[in-house]
């Protein structure tokens, strides 16, 4: 299935160049792959993991490795940040 | 303790300027800055007054810990009566000019009446002057900093200055200091401006040497200062990325207030982002950032200094701008930019740089475009009247009203008034996204529930600051609430109410709390202040700010049926996004929000509540 993967602030460095400008990545995944498989595949800094939503909506840490991805599903992430 | 004790009482009638002890029992109730000069204000101006008459006072307070070693101890706030709202006013700055006044001997600066021409107050330590400033009259907020600094031969000399847009009556025309940190919201600088008074320039080599307890406030202001620098938001997101890095946050919850709050969420926002002010552009391969940089005393360092590409259309013929000068906050980078469906990041910056350079709020500006685009596409307003064809998403547009509302000129003078007025001029009240009649400012209230009674609640009219509970609704500081319902705001609201208004008392930046608690915050209060600065004192202090604040706008003629959001916000759903179908439930809130303060169903507080707090 097709899932977009979203990486912001300092975690967009591990996104590919082509993906950095939209902060953007598109990809494939298997049927059944959860959140936090996906932080894992792309060893994304577990400090740096901190604000997860999946469509918008925040997945709590408890719940990220449970959480399954469905197709069209967007998973955007940032690391601590605030602003106002 | 750490007041000076001094408070400075100019008359710019009469042209006096006198000296006269600071009210210590009044201190030890309301701490300082936005508490105490309220506490004055409140005591010494009829609530009904005209704001732009002689009759307003208008207030430069620094708080306690202002100009000490306390991380972020460099804030001053101006209280006033807002011209923009009518309700009380209170804008906080941060930069260097705060400190300078607390080293000059001021704990306050308290200005009354009216120049029958335009002054500028000198203050070197204790030689206080009124000063001509007919020569710096219709001049910018930058020209007249620069000219003061060379007037005085002194670098060092600190200037809070109005830009033109003060003095043209613009209702929410700011106060500036060090060029681009402002009192910024409700109109501070129009009051000045009413008084033909341009700026207030200070020099201070007293230092602060009358802290409490010296020795324990250096251990404790150093531990406090390792919890900034080791938290991941105030010790590396902050300085990295800004208030900017919300913006796709925000964009990504559907809480992101586009095109005058018709939609949710901005097609354009990631390229007016922080994560686009990194990235280096086509012209010149630079990224617009340069730098951060930090207020006095500061260990966050948030604020953004940034070069905007020096090709685009608003400046190739302009150098002035070229350099570097203070960048895009979230604020107004929402307000410019998403309100109006503008995703050019430069115009955004030229905008931003003019609102400093003139001194004028962004975010009220910016929303206030909103509407004028909204009522441009309904075909009420024309090019012939605008002055430029201004649908949603023209940068031109923005740009060019942004330039003739600093300069005051045609119908730059309509978008001075601000979205309500300007909204009821042409016949449609609703299409102002305004609370009490100032703007909103970046989170919509139908997708983020707590921060819409914080809005209808503010005693300054529409505000994030006074109530911050994105900290919690949207971040999980200091836990985790679900932002699409209404339960448990009140109580998360009227928390964040009180708390906020203690931070804004003692001279430090709310910025802290997304590191610090009240309770690392308040042993640098019990080191530096002489008396009782224990957490239940300050519980009841914030309790007590917030309510004479109501107090106040009570008296000014605000009832329940201010403490309102727009029909749009009530009645029009989200299109997109998690509140997807949902609009803020404000009128479910109110009477809970009424109940946990202790007022009554019209919002006054009860006389046991008055009582209870010392009013």
């Amino acid at each position: 299935m097709r899932v977009t993967l979203k990486l912001y602030a300092s975690l967009s460095d591990h996104l590919p160049d082509e993906a950095k400008r939209t902060n953007e990545w598109p990809m494939e995944v298997a049927d059944g792959t959860t959140v936090g498989d996906l932080i894992d595949r792309h060893q994304l800094p577990k400090r740096l993991v901190h604000l997860v939503l999946v469509n918008g909506h925040y997945i709590p840490p408890a719940s990220r490795d449970a959480h399954p991805l469905v197709e069209n599903d967007v998973l955007a992430i940032w690391p601590p940040v605030a602003g106002g | 303790m750490a007041w000076t004790r001094k408070i400075l009482r100019v008359n710019l009638t009469d042209r006096t300027c006198t000296s006269e002890p600071l009210n210590m029992e009044w201190a030890h109730d309301y701490l300082g800055q936005r508490g105490l000069a309220t506490k004055y204000l409140a005591s010494e101006i009829d609530p009904k007054v005209d704001p732009l008459s002689p009759d307003n006072k208008i207030i430069w307070a620094t708080g306690p810990l202002t100009g000490t070693m306390a991380s972020t101890g460099g804030r001053y706030s101006v209280v006033t009566k807002g011209p923009l709202t009518g309700a009380i006013a209170c804008s906080n700055s941060g930069g260097y000019f705060g400190a300078e006044l607390k080293f000059a001997g001021w704990d306050m600066v308290i200005i009354e009446g009216r120049a029958s021409s335009p002054v500028y107050l000198s203050i070197e330590n204790d030689k206080v002057e009124l000063r001509d400033a007919s020569h710096l009259w219709g001049k910018t907020v930058w020209e007249t900093e620069g000219q003061i600094k060379s007037e005085h031969q002194d670098p060092q000399v600190r200037v809070s200055c109005i830009g033109r847009t003060g003095e043209n009556g613009v209702l929410y025309a700011a106060i500036v200091n060090d060029l681009h940190r402002a009192a910024g919201r409700s109109g501070v600088g129009a009051v000045a401006g009413s008084k033909n008074l341009k700026a207030i320039a200070v020099r201070g080599t007293l230092g602060v040497g009358n802290i409490a307890n010296p020795k324990e406030f250096m251990k404790v202001t150093f531990e406090k200062k390792k919890i900034l620098k080791e938290n991941a938001v105030t010790g590396q997101g902050l300085p990295t990325y800004g208030t900017q890095v919300l913006m796709n946050v925000i964009n990504e919850i559907g809480a992101m207030p586009t095109r005058n709050h018709k939609d949710v969420q901005f097609e354009g926002a990631r390229k007016i982002s922080a994560e686009a002010m990194h990235e280096p552009r086509e012209s010149d391969g630079k990224a617009q950032l340069i730098n951060n940089q930090a207020c006095f005393g500061c260990t966050i360092a948030c604020g953004r200094i940034s070069k905007i590409d020096a090709t685009h259309y608003t400046v190739v013929n302009s150098p002035k701008y070229w350099g570097a000068s203070g960048g895009l906050e979230y604020e107004a980078a929402w307000a410019l930019g998403c309100a109006n469906g503008v995703d050019d990041l430069d115009a955004l910056q030229y905008a931003t740089m003019l609102c400093n350079e003139d001194g004028f709020d962004p975010i009220s500006f910016g929303a206030t475009i909103g509407a004028v685009m909204e009522l441009y596409e309904m075909g009420v307003l024309t090019k012939e009247e605008v002055g430029i064809e201004a649908p949603f998403g023209s940068a031109r547009a923005l740009t060019y009203l942004t330039e003739i509302t600093a300069r005051g000129e045609g119908f730059g003078k309509i978008i001075g008034l601000g979205s309500k007025r300007l909204c009821e001029k042409y016949g449609h009240p609703e299409l102002s996204m305004s609370v009490k009649g100032q703007e909103f400012p970046a989170y919509d209230a139908r997708a983020v529930q707590g921060m819409g009674l914080t809005y209808a609640t503010s005693n300054r009219g529409a505000c994030h600051l006074r109530s911050y509970t994105i900290s919690s609704e949207v971040l999980g500081i200091p836990v985790k609430t679900d932002p699409l319902t209404t339960e448990g705001k009140p109580a998360l609201v009227k928390a964040f109410q009180d708390a906020t208004a203690v931070v804004d008392s003692t001279g430090l930046c709310v910025f802290t709390t997304f590191a610090w608690a009240l309770s690392d915050i308040q042993p640098q209060l019990q080191a530096a202040c002489e008396g009782d600065w224990s957490m239940e004192k300050l519980d009841l202090m914030g309790e007590r700010i917030w309510n004479m604040e109501r107090q106040f706008n009570n008296a000014a003629g605000f009832t329940r049926k201010d403490d309102d959001l727009p029909a749009r916000l009530k009645t029009e759903a989200a299109k997109v996004g998690p509140a997807k179908g949902l609009v803020s439930g404000i009128d479910k809130m109110i009477p809970e929000y009424y109940d946990l303060r202790g007022w009554d169903p019209e919002g006054r507080p009860t006389a046991e509540t008055v009582a209870r707090l010392g009013l």
